[in-house]
């Protein structure tokens, strides 16, 4: 057979194989297909636009266009002369026509406080203003010659701005356009991520230290015994996340079951309960509860199959139960201990229902600043801007966690 | 683990205290959900127990809060405990619209969610299926991504899309928070699947629909409901999203929780805590139930 195998119908072999294997990639796929772009529309998309507002917002410069266009004819440090006081009241009439002024001012007011009220203020008074510009300006309020403000509304002139991504840095611009750090008062977002994280790995800490006899236990027990205990781990995990927060808001407060046994018991005075919720304390003992089960199945499900003979085999070649844990149990774990710790730590580092129930002022976490940006200060471009950074800081966890235990290999109970 | 019989004195004083130190441990797993139950019951309203509850006096304990549950939001709550009175309780308590809510949103956004996860995972789990590390990359990211800016996202998604305030778009946003369970557990079912099973039924003739309905689906349908019950519990326990996205007036149990615990907490709060530790045993029961029948019918040992 010089011309090679054919099947029955006269079609070469390696291409029939091919046409097969093509229509059995596209039949794989077109089951993922509706999945995929469901999530696509419902979670990937909503995200996409949240980002693109962290960089895009046009509240300013669409009811500005007269100051957009000296900001981009005079570099940043130029003195605002009469120019661009007539440009500034041309803006201000037009934004009084349109009824922008307070949104404008809102804008404004992210970078320069107190600038709301002047914009609107203003605006009642716009029609009124004769030439020259800039001493009408002046006259009607001379908060309109602070460099600061012209250069929070530089900032605000362009839709497009990286200025948010500088504010959830502390960072911020001077009179000449240059990056500066904010004054130590105002800074409040590199702190909170380094709590954060600090926090975040604590909780990871505790939740290992915690976890790892009781997964040892489980896994060395009989199975009858362990399918037991591993209630114990599984209806926690089973509980509503808010009946677990009340739980612990129940046994912590200063009038809760804990400290009335110990106010019983003697341990601590009437006068002396302690405060162990509404704080750090708080957050950090009901997080480590809720996630203590993230911990336990991936070691328990990594310890279970080590087999024992080996820690036996370094035994009876003369090593201490110590040794032989520490040698030879112990880096048999690895994989679990990454596992878990890893998931905890990313969950951790984004969690928000607990620090707001339980956290009180210092037990709050950046998920936490990231909704009262959104539901009080209604700077949502700055949440937009916080919510990405904490992102990008979760998908390079996700990531590792990819690389290093693989998604398929994630266990629910 | 028993202790062999040549452990020396330090290890069997070790081992001991090792159990003690991992009985500490479940007990700090189990106590704080066990905690609310007998507090629910609390005549007075405090959080902790008064001394006629250590003592049993039967005085110290009552339903009222249980009561309470129903009668809060009632037009009459006073009436005679009549059929009317019934009907007030179905049409006008805060706690009994916040169930029904919560049951309508968990149940649409479950079966979405496992229809979808379900046929998603039958790709996946095929061996030709292209790209599929990173789809499936993609496909568990709600269940990493902090959920504040999923609700974020949704939030200014929802408000130019109108979805905004509707049951349609927290069914959506909550199934979408569902898929990552059904994916994973209906692709580890699929992990044990024997494949010549299928290759069988079509060489007898069935068709593929056919296949699946009487063979694969019978054999998944274990992991299928695992999955289903996990997003189920999920959309039932879900806050962030509704406080967010939805109308003012559509309360979810959750979200009533919620409100409750920053607002007043009562111990009304522990009597809801307890129906909801208690359906959670009972899913807790159903789950094991299923991954025992699952691995009889993949031919596993059982344990």
């Amino acid at each position: 057979m010089s011309q090679g195998l054919t099947t029955a119908d006269g079609m070469p072999l390696k291409q029939a194989l091919a046409a097969a294997e093509a229509r059995a990639k596209r039949r794989a796929f077109i089951l993922v297909m509706p999945l995929l772009l469901f999530i696509l529309l419902t979670f990937v998309a909503p995200i996409g636009q949240m980002l693109l507002r962290s960089v895009y917002n046009p509240s300013f410069s669409q009811s500005a266009p007269n100051l957009s266009v000296w900001f981009e004819n005079n570099p940043a440090g130029t003195e605002p002369d009469e120019a661009a006081f007539e440009a500034l009241v041309l803006d201000l009439q037009k934004m009084r026509e349109e009824k922008s002024q307070g949104e404008a001012g809102t804008r404004v007011n992210y970078d320069y406080s107190g600038a709301r009220s002047l914009f609107t203020s203003t605006a009642r008074k716009a029609d009124k203003l004769e030439p020259p510009y800039k001493e009408a300006m002046l006259e009607a309020d001379d908060e309109w010659s602070n460099p600061g403000l012209w250069q929070a509304m530089r900032g605000a002139s362009s839709a497009y701005t990286l200025n948010f991504y500088l504010a959830a840095l502390d960072l911020g611009r001077d009179e000449n356009g240059k990056i500066v750090s904010v004054d130590e008062n105002r800074a409040v977002y590199i702190k909170l991520f380094g709590r954060t994280l600090f926090l975040s790995a604590l909780i990871t800490m505790t939740t290992l230290i915690l976890g790892f006899p009781i997964a040892h236990l489980l896994a060395t027990l009989p199975l009858r015994y362990s399918n037991l205990l591993m209630i114990f781990v599984l209806l926690p995990f089973w509980t509503s996340l808010l009946v677990r927060t009340t739980s612990w808001i129940v046994l912590l407060q200063s009038q809760g079951v804990v400290n009335d046994v110990m106010v019983a018991s003697g341990i601590v005075s009437e006068s002396g309960r302690l405060q162990m919720i509404y704080n750090q304390t708080g957050t950090i003992i009901a997080m480590t509860h809720i996630l203590l089960p993230f911990t336990v199945l991936p070691l328990y499900s990594v310890m279970r199959p080590i087999n024992p003979s080996y820690v036996r085999a370094a035994r009876s070649l003369g090593a201490t139960s110590w040794t032989a844990f520490r040698r030879i149990y112990l880096p048999q774990t690895i994989p679990g201990i990454g596992a878990g710790a890893l998931l905890v730590f990313i969950l951790a580092v984004g969690y928000y229902i607990t620090p707001a129930l339980v956290g009180g002022s210092d037990g709050q976490l950046i998920s936490n600043l990231i909704a009262f940006h959104m539901q009080k200060s209604l700077n949502w471009s700055l949440a937009a801007a916080l919510a990405a950074l904490l992102l990008g800081g979760v998908l390079v966890l996700y990531w590792l966690y990819d690389r290093l235990v693989g998604i398929d290999n994630l266990k629910l109970g | 683990m028993a202790l062999p019989k040549h452990a020396s004195t330090l290890e069997r004083i070790w081992h001991y205290v090792y159990l003690v130190i991992c009985g500490l441990i479940f007990l700090f797993l189990i106590a704080p959900i066990l905690i609310v139950i007998p507090l629910s019951f609390n005549a007075e309203p405090y959080f902790t127990f008064t001394q006629k509850m250590l003592s049993f006096d039967p005085t110290g304990f009552s339903m009222r809060w249980y009561d309470m549950l129903l009668t809060f939001g009632m037009a009459a709550p006073d009436a005679p405990r009549d059929s009317s009175w019934w009907s007030d309780v179905w049409n006008n308590a805060a706690w009994v619209n916040a169930a029904k809510n919560s049951v309508i949103i968990g149940f649409f956004a479950t079966i979405l969610a496992a229809a979808l996860g379900t046929l998603a995972a039958l790709g996946l789990s095929r061996p030709e299926m292209p790209y599929r590390r990173a789809i499936m990359a993609v496909l568990i990211s709600p269940m990493i991504v902090p959920i504040i800016i999923t609700a974020t996202g949704l939030f200014f998604f929802y408000s130019k899309t109108g979805l905004a305030g509707s049951y349609v778009g927290i069914i959506l946003a909550h199934a979408t928070l569902g898929i990552p369970f059904v994916i994973i557990t209906v692709t580890a079912t699929l992990v044990g699947f024997d494949h010549s099973l299928t290759r069988a039924s079509a060489s007898l003739g069935a068709n593929p629909s056919t296949t699946f309905r009487k063979i694969t689906l019978p054999l998944i349908l274990p992991g299928v409901i695992s999955g289903g019950l996990f997003a189920f519990v999920t959309s039932f326990d879900e806050v962030v999203v509704v406080l967010f996205v939805a109308a003012h007036d559509q309360q979810t149990i959750p979200r009533q929780m919620w409100n409750g615990i920053r607002e007043q907490i009562s111990p009304a709060i522990l009597a809801v805590a307890t129906i909801l530790v208690i359906i959670s045993v009972l899913l807790l029961a159903t789950m094991e139930i299923l991954r025992r029948r699952s691995e009889r019918l993949r031919g596993l040992s059982p344990g």
